[in-house]
């Protein structure tokens, strides 16, 4: 089996002009395995179902419309062939976190037929159920269970034609691997391929939306399950490792030309006058297109593209007053501003009384950045207007999303447009992919061929979406045995006009065409994610805005988690700060705070987060004693901290090991300890993969990334300007415990939950926690650049 | 426009490009390459590495017309149909996530293990540092390095000869 993702043949064809690698089709004729495509009008019509060479003629001819698939169909979910493999096709997107693999493991192991006999497509908008594509780490823990239930209704479907076949009644038959046997003569046998390959199974399920979709039958209970718990290695990094993968950055068709932006020099610049004529004469020079603020050029190769973006002249007029304070001011600007939003004060106990009179009164502030996706490949799209139609080949995680968004930018109907999903680069949240894919399919609509389009570094990293920035005041009241008694949280974070997924009033180009919607989102002020049993607290948080609300490169949405690292910096910083002031050790002063009541225990939540810091600590081998250590001689200083949050239904613990050089500011994580439960675990070898990358990205966060702008723009602008966590930073060690604290671990319905973000959360608190730990120091600014640490570190000095 | 002779991956081409275009495009445009992908445009990610002549090159920054010497992209990097000990080790560690830098990644560490059999774990963090990875799988890859060395290692004591792509 190999990878692929289906693109129409005309598409492939030009990809495939001179590398000379094994087609996609090639290959189904090699391996004898037919796929068809049934997504269109025209095939849905054909049945039994056509071959995938005439599928793709169709798909050449630009034929549409294009209906959504109806996810109660069983055919929409499930194909299998004449030789008894098996295609499945889902709505969703695999962000290389090998959910592509679990999916496929999951049903593979309720339709009972092996792994490697099947194959997988995702995310075409025309092909595939919408379930959303990608997004809240939840396509395992929510998505996963209606393609269990359609693979267990197309399993009990094939037992009851070979019950009818063999006269025998289905609990008579056995099934492995796709073969159907009479249990008392094993003899007596049917292949699923026999059975229906290459015909449709026409049985209609039911459910109010497609996460209730279901057959008749039932799932298996996890003791059965065989294939899901197994580290199978992922069908998608072959590809990605011999250079045989197709990138939607790679997408070509005949005809297509490139386009490049030209941005505003200056947040909020308005357009005053273009001089077409300094690009005219270029080679290869199309066209250039201009609506409002939004600006680019066409032209038939790539690097012309670039050259004549970068030559055309234009006349920008800055905004009349400033778009927003540097990022050296930000946080005075955000603690003094008057917020947008405001939420009414979540009031536990008495906190004011209490808190007036505890033994001892802690105070902290802590302060996180604007963070950018800073995708690695710049965001991009190919859009295909063919045929009165608009094809779309995007990374985009959000693929149907994107399809809605485009269809309403440009005023047609749904079903003329499709996205067909490709690999891309890192899509964690609201990515600029949306972005790049409406400008793309604007350019195309204008052109009237093919358009490319692919932002430079300098958009990505200027332009993307941000996740937002956070100030944050906590307070909390000791008693004389330094226990907690109250606790203040107060959160403010920048995040007015948050930007939503493939929205069309709220893309950039529609922002720079002066589309507004009737108001900005008001955005929201998250809180730590934790068990912790306070029995006084008053948590506020509370919105604001920057001066320049829209056309700012400053937009914000959804960054990986999408609020997590923040707030659980903050919490978990001070819940360490108040075991130090309590004088005890920061995982006993944890647990004791999560058993002092277990009567509301909802889904456990408490449970398993005690065994999940246990866990975390066994695993590391932690000394109990009370933060800092004693700073000990020499430039280099070690220590340790843990930090635990969870999120959604997952619960994660993580221990970083510092080593922090007194002389130089620099910290290196040594080693991470993480320690995991998020239920009923599909692929080990994937999880652990996951969370490691978690751990480097929180960590990232945590030491290098702060976007950083003047009173004009975004100064961030590259690799030296924004940095990334480098080979040069990576742990010695990881250790990953996978946990399993449900009460009951062996129950047959063993819910599974999401991985994909959870570990990313709790890793800057981990990395400020054993930073104090090693040198007594607490650093309360995100993010821990050596000439942060190290002033922070001299400062304490001369204070002490 | 002009017209450059470029060897890559065993295959000769002619094209007929500005003289200034860098050879990124011309290997992703023109001859149909896709593993070497932009990343910046700047030389500063890796995305886009080549080797040229034994040494590791950034494509987006060097102009087509200045190559003198064989190219090898990562479609080129083992025979048709066989992987390189780097490419197995790849999968063996399962390093990849959206893979968007792994063909940087593994035409880097070629150059390094061809220059250093049996790097130190000091230096392939340094040899790769210039290599970035926004998944972070960096952990992985130095695993896949390693395991690589050995395996390269154990195939020269068990040939007696060098090992070759």
């Amino acid at each position: 089996m190999t990878a692929f993702t289906k693109i129409p043949k005309q598409v492939e064809d030009a990809m495939e002009r001179w590398s000379g690698t094994t087609s996609r089709r090639d290959f189904l004729k090699n391996s004898g395995l037919l796929v068809v495509s049934f997504g269109t009008a025209a095939m849905a019509k054909a049945s039994p179902l056509v071959p995938w060479s005439v599928a793709q003629t169709v798909a050449a001819e630009g034929a549409g419309p294009y209906p959504d698939p109806d996810f109660r169909q069983l055919d929409s979910w499930i194909v299998i062939h004449e030789n008894s493999t098996a295609t499945f096709y889902v709505g969703k997107t695999d962000g290389g976190q090998g959910t592509g693999t679990a999916f496929r493991q999951m049903m593979c192991d309720e339709l009972d037929i092996a792994f490697d006999q099947t194959d997988l497509i995702m995310g075409a908008t025309d092909l595939t159920v919408d379930q959303g594509g990608s997004g809240g780490s939840d396509g395992i823990e929510r998505d996963g269970w209606p393609m269990r239930r359609v693979a267990a209704e197309a399993r009990r479907v094939l037992l009851e034609m070979a019950s009818d076949l063999f006269k025998m009644p289905v609990d008579q038959l056995a099934v492995a691997d796709g073969v159907i046997s009479v249990k008392a003569d094993p003899s007596r046998k049917v292949s699923y391929g026999e059975l229906i390959g290459g015909r449709r199974f026409n049985v209609t399920m039911t459910g109010q939306n497609i996460n209730a979709t279901t057959g008749k039958a039932t799932v298996k209970p996890v003791q059965d399950l065989k294939i899901v718990g197994q580290s199978l290695p992922r069908y998608d990094i072959p590809p990605k490792v011999d250079g045989s993968q197709k990138w939607a950055v790679g997408a070509t068709a005949p005809g297509m030309v490139h386009a490049r932006n030209v941005r505003p020099p200056f947040a909020g610049a308005k357009l005053v006058s273009i001089d077409a004529s300094s690009v005219a004469g270029l080679p290869g020079f199309i066209r250039v297109v201009n609506k409002g603020n939004y600006l680019a050029v066409v032209c038939e190769r790539e690097e012309q593209a670039i050259a004549a973006s970068r030559q055309l002249k234009v006349e920008w007029q800055k905004p009349a007053t400033p778009p927003f304070p540097s990022s050296e001011d930000l946080y005075q600007y955000m603690r003094s501003a008057s917020p947008t939003s405001s939420s009414r004060p979540d009031v536990v106990g008495n906190p004011d009384a209490v808190m007036a009179r505890a033994a001892k009164v802690i105070e902290a502030e802590y302060e996180v950045p604007f963070q950018g996706h800073t995708a690695l490949g710049p965001a991009h799209g190919m859009a295909d207007p063919s045929g009165g139609q608009m094809t779309i080949y995007s990374n985009d995680m959000k693929s149907y999303g994107l399809r809605r968004g485009v269809a309403s930018f440009l005023g047609m109907p749904r079903d003329r447009v499709r996205v067909v999903w490709m690999e891309g680069p890192q899509l964690y949240g609201r990515t600029a992919a949306d972005d790049a894919g409406f400008e793309a399919a604007y350019l195309a609509k204008e052109i009237g061929r093919p358009v490319r389009m692919q932002w430079m570094r300098h958009e990505e990293t200027a332009w993307d979406v941000k996740g937002p920035a956070y100030t944050f005041k906590l307070r909390g009241g000791l008693d004389a045995q330094g226990r907690l008694l109250a606790l203040e949280y107060d959160a403010r974070s920048a995040d007015y006009n948050h930007i939503g997924y493939n929205d069309p009033d709220t893309v950039l180009i529609a922002q720079l065409m002066g589309r507004r919607p009737a108001a900005p989102a008001a955005g929201s002020a998250r809180t730590p994610s934790e068990m912790y049993v306070i029995p006084n607290r008053r948590v506020t948080t509370h919105v604001v805005g920057l001066p320049l609300v829209w056309e700012s490169p400053l937009r914000v949405g959804n960054l990986r988690d999408p609020n997590g690292p923040q707030v659980t910096f903050a919490g978990e910083s001070f819940i360490d700060e108040l075991a130090a002031a309590a004088k005890a050790d920061p995982v006993e002063f944890r647990l004791k705070l999560l058993t002092a009541d277990s009567s509301d225990d909802e889904e456990f939540k408490r449970t398993r987060s005690i065994a999940v810091i246990k866990a975390a600590a066994a695993e590391y081998g932690w000394d109990t004693r009370p933060s800092p250590k004693p700073v000990g001689k020499g430039p280099i200083l070690t220590g340790r901290g843990i930090s635990y949050c969870y999120r959604g239904r997952t619960v994660v613990a993580e221990i970083a090991e510092v080593e922090v050089n007194r002389e130089t500011g620099h910290v290196w994580v040594k080693r991470f300890v993480c320690a995991h439960d998020c239920g009923l675990v599909i692929n080990p070898g994937g999880l652990r993969r996951t969370i490691e990358g978690n751990l480097l990205y929180g960590l990232s966060r945590a030491l290098h990334e702060e976007v950083q702008f003047d009173t004009e723009k975004v100064t961030s602008v590259d690799w030296r300007t924004h940095p990334t966590l480098t080979h040069a930073d990576t742990p010695a060690r990881i250790d990953v415990v996978v946990v399993n604290a449900d009460p009951n671990p062996k129950r047959p319905d063993l819910p599974h939950y999401g991985a994909g973000e959870p570990s990313c959360k709790p890793t800057i608190a981990a990395v400020a926690n054993a930073i104090y730990d090693a040198t007594g120091v607490r650093i309360r600014r995100v993010p821990f650049r050596d000439e942060r640490v190290l002033a922070t570190l001299e400062a304490a000095h001369e204070a002490s | 426009m002009s017209r450059i002779t470029l060897k890559v991956n065993s295959r000769t081409h002619t094209v007929d490009v500005d003289s200034s275009t860098p050879l990124l495009y011309v290997l992703r445009n023109d001859l149909g390459l896709q593993s070497p992908r932009f990343g910046c445009g700047l030389g500063q990610c890796g995305a886009c590495t080549v080797i040229v002549g034994g040494n590791a090159v950034r494509s987006c920054v060097t102009r087509a017309f200045t190559i003198k010497s064989e190219i090898t992209t990562l479609e080129g990097l083992a025979k048709p149909g066989t992987l390189h000990p780097l490419q197995q080790a790849w999968i063996d560690e399962q390093v990849p996530q959206c893979g968007f830098c792994q063909t940087g990644q593994i035409l880097n560490a070629k150059v390094l293990l061809d220059r250093n059999a049996n790097p130190t774990d000091e230096q392939i963090r340094e040899w790769m540092a210039g290599n970035l990875c926004r998944c972070m799988t960096y952990y992985r890859i130095q695993a896949a390095i390693r395991r690589a060395a050995k395996t390269m290692a154990d195939a020269r004591l068990g040939s007696g000869t060098e090992v070759s792509a």
